[in-house]
């Protein structure tokens, strides 16, 4: 008897905190749906919402990798690039192929059914780099991992700056060779991909925001998700206990850079026109500031980093000359205070009122 | 109280056999095949020999000490058993089984689970997740069935929830499961790493001196959990340990370690009278 009321306690508190999440996702939904349709939200402010939905995308899939699985990702952006102009590609395929084309602005189901096919492909072709790189890394220990990310993050960058795609009448090609670009181009090397057409929806990216919380949460709290987290905690004892450390650290790394390709997707075709160099190791290191400032391990506060941190340069904008020196003074003074002993207690206390309360609610 | 330990004593090595490999083992595990064997095991770092002719037999269900003054090579050799070091020499025989080239973690799935000298717990997971570690191989679920949730995930984790509940009662700490491991104390992260490696299913367990940092009331505990637990799952427990009592006291045959080899192997009895493990440990006379 006392062991099964155990049991529901100690699920409550565990999916106590990922239900908090999607709480949060929800009300940030609905209140920003509310503000933007009943015109209090500016139209700058309006324009940011997709990429701050990326952007939480991409602190809870880092921080899988940074948190959970105690490696460092510096070139994080990376993937999202690779998902963001598969996303690209893949949009403008469907749309030389279908008849359907003209009239999309209009055709909402062939919208979402084109977003979701960029969204998939996206993730598909990050995890495999994901892969690619995992393979010949997580077999070694220490900071390898946080030196090759940062190169491919480079890499990804500088490839697709050579890189031309382009459609015509015999389908889709790839060509090294700005001179070779025929019909409608979609890659224009350094120049980006210029003519996108914008089929992102604020909704569909909350959706998916979901979705990636749903995964990452719940490989966190399962077989595969404690393994991930003792390997981090403690690699010898893991492999004493009979865990494969590269499986896991795999599993980890590549379902985070899969999910990372899904955002860099969404928030692609939210623009008409993408550069590579926007997926650069500033972006990468921005994300990673997410993690870091939301606690590493702790969803909650990356998804709220992420918002904070992203709409907070728009919404200094006034302030166009103090804007990068607000913004600093608020990364410093965030660190000061999560690492302040006094604040940790302060908050360590009004976490155990509030339990106190609860359990005092509960005997009652 | 003295009488009767004596009495069990002298019951217990009337029991232990030498067999023609120059190994000793329990009597009741004759007509069993020995189930960690170590043949010529070596190991050197650079130029430096730490371990040596290294040949032991254990039985299936003996309880056996690895002593011997600091710096003898005895935790090597847990790390050799383990292959967390690869031997340079010498083979290891799991259940007569080859465990060359295997990884630290194939090594466990074979059947050979160790604690630590320096505690190695994983601090941020609960008593009771450190525990699941150690159930993982015997969970079954993929990990997309963790993700979506499948039933198999509910079936698994509820199993393993009973099954690490049971483990920790061994040591009575079934009340501690929701605790996260670096809050426990000392003694009960001791023996907390004892319940990870016995929920892997060991056929042997190594215990890396399991009463280090013990009272000697917790040391006498502990004393009656090895045995219960060797009593309870049939399996051999080998151990490093400075208390001589608890050495002394459990185990049925010892081995002792100086410089890298075994000077002496033999019963409690034998190993108090030997010289050689005397002078090992006090020095020798010196004429002048």
């Amino acid at each position: 008897m006392a062991e099964e009321k155990m049991t529901k306690k100690k699920m409550s508190k565990a999916s106590k905190n990922a239900f908090l999440n999607y709480g949060i996702v929800l009300a940030f939904f609905v209140i920003f749906q509310v503000l933007s349709s009943t015109g209090i939200l500016s139209n700058s402010l309006k324009g940011q919402l997709i990429p701050v939905v990326s952007y939480m995308i991409m602190a809870v899939s880092l921080n899988l990798v940074v948190g959970i699985s105690g490696e460092l990702s510096l070139g994080h952006a990376g993937f999202m690039s690779i998902g963001a102009f598969t996303g690209v590609v893949v949009e403008a395929v469907i749309l030389s192929n279908s008849p359907a084309a003209a009239t999309l602005s209009k055709n909402l189901g062939l919208q979402i059914l084109i977003l979701v096919a960029s969204i998939v492909a996206g993730a598909i072709i990050a995890g495999v780099a994901g892969v690619l790189i995992g393979i010949p890394v997580l077999r070694l220990n220490g900071d390898y991992l946080a030196i090759v990310t940062l190169a491919f993050g480079e890499i990804i960058k500088n490839l697709l700056y050579c890189l031309y795609i382009y459609i015509d009448d015999t389908g889709l090609h790839f060509s090294l060779d700005p001179t070779s670009l025929a019909g409608t181009t979609v890659l224009n090397g350094p120049m980006g991909a210029t003519s996108i057409k914008k089929i992102s929806i604020f909704a569909a990216g909350i959706v998916l925001l979901l979705v990636v919380l749903v995964i990452v949460q719940n490989l966190v709290n399962s077989r595969s998700g404690r393994a991930i987290m003792a390997i981090r905690d403690n690699r010898i004892a893991a492999e004493a206990s009979g865990l494969h450390i590269t499986k896991y650290k795999m599993m980890a790394f590549v379902t985070s850079s899969a999910l990372a390709g899904a955002a860099g997707a969404l928030y692609a075709l939210n623009y008409s026109t993408i550069v590579p160099k926007k997926f650069d190791f500033n972006t990468s290191i921005l994300i990673l500031v997410f993690v870091v400032l939301g606690g590493i391990g702790n969803m909650t506060g990356a998804l709220i980093a992420a918002a904070v941190l992203t709409v907070l340069p728009e919404m200094l904008r006034d302030f166009q000359d103090y804007r990068m020196l607000v913004y600093a003074i608020v990364l410093i003074l965030v660190m000061l205070l999560t690492n302040n002993e006094r604040v940790k207690v302060f908050l360590a206390g009004l976490f155990n009122k509030k339990k106190s309360k609860d359990d005092a609610k509960e005997v009652a | 109280m003295m009488s009767d330990n004596n009495e069990k004593k002298t019951a217990s090595e009337s029991n232990i056999v030498n067999l023609p490999s120059d190994t000793f083992i329990n009597k009741r595990d004759m007509d069993k095949p020995l189930v960690l064997e170590t043949r010529h095991l070596g190991i050197d770092f650079g130029g430096l020999t730490a371990v040596d002719e290294f040949n032991i037999g254990v039985g299936a269900t003996e309880i056996m000490g690895l002593i011997g003054p600091n710096g003898a090579g005895k935790t090597t050799i847990f790390n050799l058993l383990t292959k967390v070091y690869q031997p340079t020499r010498g083979t290891i025989l799991l259940c007569g089984k080859d465990t060359h080239g295997m990884t630290p973690a194939a090594v466990n799935e074979a059947g050979i689970a160790r604690t630590f000298q320096n505690i190695r717990l994983f601090d941020k997971l609960t008593v009771e997740e450190n525990v699941k570690i150690g159930l993982h191989n015997h969970i079954n679920y993929s990990m997309a069935s963790g993700i979506f949730r499948l039933p198999s995930y509910w079936k698994e984790e509820k199993k393993a929830h009973e099954k690490a509940l049971e483990l920790l009662d061994i040591f009575g700490m079934a009340d501690q499961a929701d605790v996260p491991a670096d809050s426990l104390p000392y003694g009960a992260q001791r023996r907390l790493e004892i319940v990870r490696a016995l929920a892997t299913e060991p056929k042997i367990l190594l215990l890396d001196e399991p009463a280090a940092g013990m009272n000697p009331s917790e040391t006498d505990e502990l004393m009656a959990n090895i045995r219960k637990i060797r009593d309870e799952f049939g399996i051999a427990v080998m151990l490093i340990e400075h208390d001589m009592k608890l050495v002394m006291g459990i185990c049925e045959t010892i081995a002792v370690l100086n410089f890298g080899r075994i000077i002496a192997k033999g019963t409690p009895v034998e190993i108090q009278n030997n010289p050689q493990v005397i002078e090992a440990y006090l020095g020798s006379k010196k004429d002048e």
